[in-house]
């Protein structure tokens, strides 16, 4: 007969006190990751062999489903817009208000953030994750090369620099995709779907998206290549790499949007009281 | 003109030279598991250190702590009489650079060419012009017995035998000062062994260079060793027991009448009872 030997199982405030312990540790890992990568951000710049690639991965290769999603996205804004537009006669006019404001905002950065963090960011976890497993990452600093520098700063700057333009992608696809559903398959007046919409929004809508923007690049860029240099091993640990990157930046995201759009509105309001 | 400098000394009169590498009581533990415990070695200039020892006994933990890729938990690692603990991230990326490396699977960036990963340490550590780096690049390939036809491949498309060449070339284009090898025949076939065990042979007669050769590959041991240190795992020496236990050459290994010992060079599941 076996005698299994049990180990006492931890009690609650001791399980609660290990996971803020773990949570405050990962903090201060993911701290002293971006305090270290903005450094090297600052003290040397990337090669342009280096840097190119991966603009060319993040920007170009991004084009057509930040495109395509951008789009569909505004044609989905107004199907259902529409339906509740249509119901009291004097706001069929705001509709393109209401649609290119909603696309200008908040659907244009969050969307080309969303893709960014799926399509890029997943891969910067599991490239880099597959570097730390199969000591590529190793074999850098070993030939005097600080992997935050090579594999941290270029993938940093492409996402920060290159995701405004993809906002503005997404924005005018969806703008375009609004338009189309509301002038061709619902017949609103073109002139009466744009004229309101010049008039409420202004420049002031499109900067702070696209401030908003170069915000979520930031986040998704350093919680990817964070996840990635602390990939544990083998697939499994890729794997889980890679899903993270996705959850944490598309949480980043979203938090990062509500606390934006809090402080923006607060400038808006000093800035043009009503 | 004083002439008491110019005296020569005869060679049994110069002091010995002192060690490259030396570990001083070093204790390295991962959260609470303890891999080395008061580690004392020196590694000789321009000698092949071969380090054996059964899996997960702190071999390659070793070769980490000599080129400051791990920083020990307790005790001080020299290179060259520098306590690398006392270096800053700028002179230790100079010292590293007086290290080759050779890693267990290579660590060949998977996103460059082999021309590119043998060129590596060139571009990012001289100022050497594109010919000339070229010329390094063909005559270290064939140093290592390989094809430049290769150069132009990406490292899967190479056999495990071709990695570990292209990884040895990479590891002595600056020109090291010592040569760490993890692991260099595991996994390749007799032939490919052997003909890696020859390069590790004739790497010091064309470049002048301290080997240290971690390995649990006794045809290895046998080939290029010229001294031996055996570890043991922790789980399996007594609590004040050193963990090495045994340091000497290749003839003093075959008479070495410590148990463990010739369990292991024997490679016998049980150890024999004399």
């Amino acid at each position: 007969m076996s005698t299994a030997v049990s180990t006492p199982t931890p009690g609650p405030m001791r399980q609660l006190l290990n996971a803020a312990r773990t949570m405050f540790i990962a903090w201060g890992e993911l701290a002293d990751f971006i305090l270290r990568s903005m450094g090297w951000l600052f003290f040397k710049r990337p090669s342009r062999g280096t840097l190119l690639p991966i603009c060319f991965q993040v920007g170009v290769l991004s084009v057509p489903v930040v495109g395509i999603t951008g789009l569909f996205i505004g044609m989905v804004l107004a199907v259902q817009s529409y339906a509740e537009f249509v119901r009291i006669p004097p706001l069929k006019d705001w509709l393109g208000v209401a649609i290119n404001g909603s696309v200008i905002r908040e659907l244009g950065p969050v969307l080309a953030a969303t893709m960014l963090a799926g399509r890029v960011g997943s891969a910067i976890a599991a490239e880099l994750g597959t570097m730390r497993v199969t000591e590529q990452i190793d074999a850098l600093t070993c030939l005097g090369v600080n992997p935050l520098h090579y594999l941290v700063v270029p993938r940093f700057l492409a996402c920060v620099l290159l995701i405004p333009l993809l906002t503005v992608l997404a924005d005018f696809m969806g703008i375009m995709g609004g338009a189309l559903i509301s002038t061709q398959l619902y017949g609103m007046e073109p002139y009466r779907y744009w004229s309101l919409s010049q008039d409420k929004l202004g420049m002031w809508d499109i900067m702070t998206g696209l401030i908003k923007s170069v915000f979520f690049g930031a986040s998704i860029a350093l919680i990817s290549c964070f996840r990635g240099f602390h990939s544990k091993p083998g697939a499994e640990g890729v794997g889980k790499a890679a899903t993270e990157s996705f959850v944490h930046s598309f949480i980043a995201i979203l938090a990062l949007d509500f606390f934006l759009s809090m402080f923006f509105n607060s400038i808006y309001r000093q800035l043009w009281p009503e | 003109m004083s002439l008491t400098g110019s005296i020569p000394l005869l060679d049994d009169q110069l002091p010995p030279a002192p060690p490259l590498v030396r570990l001083e009581n070093v204790h390295m533990q991962f959260g609470p598991q303890p891999v080395l415990r008061a580690i004392d070695l020196d590694i000789r200039r321009g000698e092949t250190t071969v380090i054996i020892g059964e899996s997960g006994c702190g071999k390659t933990v070793m070769l980490k702590l000599m080129i400051g890729l791990l920083r020990p938990t307790q005790g001080r690692v020299f290179f060259d009489e520098q306590n690398l603990a006392d270096l800053n991230e700028r002179a230790l990326t100079q010292q590293r650079l007086r290290f080759g490396y050779v890693f267990q699977g290579a660590a060949l960036f998977d996103s460059l060419t082999v021309f590119d990963n043998i060129a590596f340490p060139l571009r990012e550590h001289t100022r050497k012009s594109a010919q000339a780096i070229e010329e390094s690049v063909l005559q270290l390939l064939a140093e290592v017995g390989l094809a430049p036809s290769l150069l132009t491949k990406k490292p899967a498309e190479l056999s495990g035998g071709q990695r570990k060449r292209v990884g040895l070339a990479r590891a002595l284009i600056l020109g090291p000062e010592i040569m760490l090898y993890d692991e260099p025949t595991t996994g390749l076939d007799p032939i490919m062994t052997d003909v890696i065990n020859d390069l590790i042979l004739q790497v010091p007669k064309r470049h002048p260079v301290t080997n240290v050769v971690v390995t649990h590959d006794m045809k290895t041991v046998m080939k290029v060793a010229e001294r031996i240190v055996m570890f043991m795992p922790l789980s399996r020496v007594q609590p004040h027991e050193p963990q090495i236990i045994f340091d000497g050459t290749p003839t003093e290994l075959a008479i070495c009448s410590e148990p463990r010992v010739q369990q292991f060079v024997r490679g016998e599941a049980r150890m024999s009872v004399p």
